[in-house]
């Protein structure tokens, strides 16, 4: 798993529930070493057994877990960045949802080896979509639930996001836009603000 | 107004809003050379009060091809690629391409920002919105800012195996004992000065005597503790630039740099000597020890020598001190050899 990912997890867990708790973590998980580097390539067990660890310490069920992780993906100030480069789907947040099949490339165009789920997107109707999305650890849906949801918020739209089971292969979305315009949001100019 | 081509080949009559969802940085150019109608990314980049009624030379300044001064020798260079620049915003360079239309009735030119994408997106402040959907200068912008954010990702990692080598190598180079550097990083630093011809340097080899005795005596522990000693004496006694080493058991090389004069080589062989012969307590004992040092200078030899030649010679110096008795210095000399 590309340490970008194991990254953003330690992240979470640091920056979520305190230093301490990841140092337990990785002594549970028996890591040997102190922080995953974010460009590196660890073994995928080393991530299941983070995640697990983390779950176990925390008491929580592991869904929670990964939404709260895919919310914080969106909307902790240091991953900017990524919530920036996400909104470059699209200027509406249907757009957005539409130009996630691309998201596997988009994702390979900025960081060659990294795992990104393949997501297939339905639009129902114009306001209402199904996403299918398979990754290389189970957990994706949780995950995609948490981070579009904040993304939601962030085109300012009305939407409601619910997981909608697993059809043996993919794990399923279900998304109702009410109003694509209920608050204000947060303005995307392309342009990077200057640090 | 519509952009119309004649009624031959088949018309197509395109109205402004399709060309401005096409295109949206077209410009169209009256027979005349005024601008008709420009593009809504185009008025946008522009602003108020916009570019329509003005000469499309005015607004605009071609940089290549060169020397195009009037709107004649721009329709010249139909189909060839324009660089060019807003007058008023001349550091940000477009890309362009103008088409006359049939019939002497005026141009199209449509824009792209070539390589000026980053600086013209942020200065002109547009959105995904001012880009038609199929342009590719939106793909650009995302891949430039994702290439930012690994790139600094790559150099903070750079830097840490960087701080982290560095720590690795001062420690593989460093006699955890004393704090003075170790065999390999002497070697490392002999390797170095003999084989850069200008630098003169002094080699001295210092041996600890009756330092056995105190192992034997007192054990281990006040042995290393008389070794640390030695270790600050050192510290103390040397100069910034001198690089002392702790090489052996009770053996300690040390090169001058650059190399001393006979006399000054003494006096610092002397000093030092005479500084470990002080009394050194530890704990509740009190211990006496000696040292005795051979010493060889580069630029006393005729021709540049060898390390293993120095090496040598500075052993036998040594041995000359220690055969003198204790707390005894011996100056090579290749002329007595």
């Amino acid at each position: 798993m590309h340490g970008m990912i194991n990254r953003a997890f330690q992240g979470f867990l640091v920056d979520t529930y305190g230093r301490e708790v990841w140092d337990e973590v990785r002594s549970v998980a028996q890591l040997r070493f102190v922080d995953f580097e974010a460009m590196l390539q660890y073994d995928d067990r080393l991530t299941l057994s983070c995640f697990d660890a983390a779950r176990t310490l925390l008491h929580k069920h592991p869904n929670v877990l990964l939404e709260d992780l895919g919310t914080f993906l969106i909307t902790h100030p240091p991953y900017a960045p990524l919530k920036r480069l996400l909104r470059f789907g699209g200027s509406t947040l249907s757009d957005f949802l539409l130009s996630l099949d691309e998201l596997p490339e988009r994702g390979r165009m900025a960081m060659p080896n990294i795992e990104m789920p393949e997501i297939e997107v339905f639009a129902v109707d114009e306001r209402t979509f199904q996403l299918k999305a398979r990754w290389v650890l189970p957990g994706i849906g949780p995950i995609l639930l948490g981070a579009l949801r904040a993304m939601a918020d962030d085109y300012g739209a009305l939407a409601t996001l619910s997981l909608d089971g697993f059809d043996g292969k993919k794990e399923c979305l279900h998304i109702d836009i009410f109003d694509t315009a209920h608050s204000k949001g947060n303005a995307f100019v392309l342009g990077e603000v200057p640090a | 107004m519509n952009i119309q081509t004649p009624k031959a080949g088949g018309a197509l009559v395109l109205p402004q809003s399709v060309m401005d969802a096409l295109l949206p940085m077209h410009i169209h150019i009256g027979a005349d050379g005024t601008i008709l109608h420009a593009g809504p990314t185009c008025e946008r980049m522009v602003g108020s009060p916009g570019s329509v009624g003005r000469q499309i030379l005015d607004v605009f300044r071609i940089r290549r091809p060169d020397g195009i001064d009037n709107f004649d020798a721009l329709m010249q260079a139909a189909n060839q690629r324009l660089s060019l620049s807003l007058r008023q915003a001349d550091h940000l360079p477009f890309r362009g391409v103008i088409q006359p239309l049939p019939g002497g009735a005026g141009a199209v030119m449509n824009l792209s920002f070539g390589l000026s994408f980053a600086r013209a997106v942020t200065e002109f402040s547009l959105t995904l919105t001012d880009f038609a959907p199929t342009d590719q200068t939106v793909e650009l912008l995302y891949l430039n800012e994702a290439k930012a954010s690994t790139t600094r990702l790559s150099e903070h990692l750079t830097n840490r195996l960087q701080d982290a080598h560095a720590i690795a190598q001062a420690q593989a180079r460093t006699d955890v004992l004393t704090g003075l550097s170790n065999r390999r990083a002497m070697d490392d630093e002999l390797k170095y000065l003999i084989s850069s011809r200008n630098q003169d340097f002094t080699l001295m080899h210092l041996d600890l005597d009756l330092f056995k005795q105190v192992n034997d005596t007192h054990g281990h522990a006040a042995g290393d503790a008389v070794l640390m000693e030695i270790g600050k004496i050192l510290d103390s006694e040397l100069r910034r630039h001198d690089f002392p080493a702790r090489i052996g058991g009770d053996e300690f090389l040390i090169a001058l740099r650059p190399a001393q004069s006979d006399a000054v080589v003494a006096r610092i062989a002397n000093r030092i000597i005479r500084r470990i012969e002080e009394p050194i307590y530890i704990e509740d004992i009190t211990v006496r020890i000696s040292a005795s040092v051979g010493i060889a200078s580069t630029p006393s030899y005729q021709r540049r020598p060898e390390l293993k030649q120095l090496m040598e010679d500075v052993d036998n110096a040594l041995y000359a001190a220690k055969h003198n008795g204790r707390g005894q210095y011996s100056i090579f000399d290749p002329e007595l050899a």
